[in-house]
């Protein structure tokens, strides 16, 4: 086409990918990671639930008679389902702090990946994927060996891992936001899990009845994410969830997932596009 | 085949005109235009601050343009960012490697973000990291890697794409001469491939061997441009004269010297006078009485340009 005398320029071998398969091969990246450590990884996301069980459920559970408080159920059957989704939030806020951070600030791999054809949007969307196929794992893992357990009562239990992720990532996405907007050393987490993870453990009716939380601070109950993950989880492991209520938990858990996803991709944007 | 974009001239790699880069009220970049065509290796040379990472950043397409405009592979940077990005190799200056995995899974990882089949980067992989001289770590983690080895890496990362320009903000930044040389060696290779290079230095003996044409930018500004040679054909003279003295004892010698000379410049350790004839130049320092400890007379370099245009030198 051209008269052009220079050298044959080569033709560049990359091309763009469409968004999700962008956001796919991001999962694949830490994918390759995760080859290398799932053993450690797997054993914080997946037996520590699972060592708060055997504590729990079956050591003081023990101690805990079957009545109302509990609908009737045994300790362990009361407490298994809310102890996965506990766990489950719990890693969902940890994996989205300091290692969201790292990879602005430290470690910088996001700034390496953004410099490819994948957008910060599409970045985002691989870490949230790859958080929930890490929630659905650990998930099954605790779920399986609660059943040696004897810890699930029905079929529907199986969706106890589905409301694990949905409360993980709703939690986790807020705070990919935070960690977005964080420029100093992410301080503001330590105080996130003292001051938010730790009392939303304890308001949550995960270990005892919503009931037994004073009514003064029962708000704090209403809007902890945790809460309608357990209540959720409740019905599907134990039955007789109220549709209505059912709906309106799973609106919530929704809605912060939805509202953490538009905050964190306008923050993801900001922080990689300047 | 075009080499270049969609549109324009297709030989243009990059096209800027009044290009500027604010951050808050501060312009990095202030109004810069540049032409880099394709085959050509250019350099951007300035001081710490200057606003070369600006600029390579801008051209990467990873930061959005305040004024101006910019042409990247005849494509516009705000709409087609990521058509561009998959046609170029990235070297940003602070490496950022993925430091949990290996080498291997490092180069393997990242071109697959190109759309690259697994079998293509399987096999790119092993080839670039013969290149890297990293072969025999190819199954190591990245993390206890010395610092040059991740330099190396960086570079070879950034061809995984078999890219069509590359941007190499300080690549040689860390390396030992050794590696410098194979580096320069490989990155003359591929400007014998028609590949395109950009690169930002502080090392004028790299931009003298590398850059066919380059810029000095300082404070935001291009303050002069052209091939090695003929900026120095035109901010120095053909031979500069190195005074040294005991410690000391240099103060108040540039007054008693400095009508022997074209310019005269005076640096913490040294004397500098710039003259068509060096010899001359000493004899006449020598019959004025002047006594240093030692003396050297050279050629006119880049560094010498790059005094003169910014009024810093460059200690590398
Ligand atoms: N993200 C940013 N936010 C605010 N200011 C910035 C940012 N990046 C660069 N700057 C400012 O822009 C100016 C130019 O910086 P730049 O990194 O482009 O210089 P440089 O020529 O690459 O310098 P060096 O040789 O030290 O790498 C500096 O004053 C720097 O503080
Ligand atoms: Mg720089």
């Amino acid at each position: 086409m051209s008269t052009d005398p220079g050298p044959p320029a080569q033709r560049a071998t990359g091309t763009v990918v469409p968004g999700w398969r962008a956001m796919w091969l991001r999962v694949e990246g830490h994918w390759a990671w995760y080859r290398r450590y799932w053993r450690s990884s797997l054993y914080s996301s997946g037996i520590e639930p699972l060592l708060f069980l055997a504590a729990m459920g079956l050591g003081f559970g023990s101690q805990v008679e079957a009545g109302p408080a509990t609908g009737g159920h045994s300790y362990l059957h009361y407490v298994t389902p809310a102890l996965l989704v506990a766990g489950a939030v719990m890693s969902g806020m940890g994996e989205s702090s300091f290692p969201v951070l790292s990879g602005f600030k430290w470690q910088k791999d996001y700034i390496a990946v953004t410099a490819t054809p994948i957008t910060p949007g599409q970045l985002l969307g691989g870490q949230l994927a790859w958080l929930g196929i890490r929630l659905t794992l650990s998930g099954v893992v605790y779920g399986l060996v609660a059943l040696t357990f004897g810890a699930w009562l029905r079929p529907g239990a199986v969706l106890v891992v589905a409301v694990g992720v949905l409360a993980g990532l709703a939690c986790a996405a807020p705070v990919m936001a935070l960690a977005a907007a964080t420029y100093d050393e992410g301080r503001r987490f330590i105080v996130m899990f003292r001051f938010v993870m730790v009392p939303m453990m304890l308001f949550s009716a995960t270990f005892f009845p919503i009931d037994r939380i004073p009514i003064e601070l029962r708000w704090l109950t209403w809007i902890s994410p945790l809460w309608h993950g357990n209540e959720l989880a409740r019905a599907a492991a134990l039955g007789g969830g109220d549709p209505l209520a059912v709906a309106g938990h799973a609106a919530f858990l929704l809605a912060l997932f939805a509202g953490g996803v538009v905050l964190a991709r306008r923050l993801f944007y900001r922080r990689l596009v300047v | 085949m075009a080499n270049g974009g969609d549109d324009g001239d297709p030989r243009l790699m990059v096209s800027g005109k009044a290009l500027v880069k604010r951050f808050g009220g501060v312009a990095a970049v202030d109004g810069i235009d540049v032409e880099v065509r394709s085959g050509e290796a250019f350099g951007f040379l300035g001081p710490n601050g200057a606003g070369k990472s600006s600029t390579m950043r801008m051209v990467a397409c990873v930061s959005p343009r305040s004024d101006g405009e910019l042409r990247v592979l005849g494509m516009d940077p705000d709409k087609d960012g990521p058509r561009i990005r998959a046609r170029i190799g990235v070297v940003p200056q602070l490496d950022n490697l993925d430091a949990e995995l290996t080498v291997r899974q490092n180069l393997q990882v990242y071109g697959r973000y190109f759309g690259l089949s697994r079998a293509h980067v399987r096999a790119k992989a092993v080839e670039l990291m013969a290149f890297a001289e990293l072969s025999d770590r190819a199954d190591d983690p990245v993390d206890p890697l010395s610092g040059g080895m991740k330099r190396r890496l960086t570079i070879a990362r950034s061809m995984v794409n078999d890219p069509e320009l590359m941007l190499l903000d300080e690549p040689t930044t860390g390396l030992d001469p050794q590696a410098r040389h194979l580096l320069w060696g490989r990155l003359y290779q591929l400007k014998q491939q028609g590949v395109t290079l950009i690169i930002t230095t502080h090392d004028m003996h790299e931009a003298e061997q590398l850059c066919d044409r380059l810029v000095v930018m300082d404070g935001g500004r291009i303050v002069a441009e052209g091939s090695p040679a003929s900026l120095i054909a035109r901010y120095s003279t053909r031979e500069v004269l190195e005074l040294r003295f005991a410690p000391g004892e240099q103060d108040g010698q540039v007054s008693r010297v400095a009508d022997l000379a074209e310019r005269s410049e005076a640096l913490p350790d040294r004397l500098l006078l710039y003259t068509a004839d060096g010899e001359a130049t000493l004899e006449a320092a020598h019959a004025r009485g002047l006594r240093p400890v030692s003396t050297l007379i050279r050629r006119s370099t880049l560094e010498d340009v790059f005094l003169r245009l910014t009024g810093r030198s460059l200690v590398d």
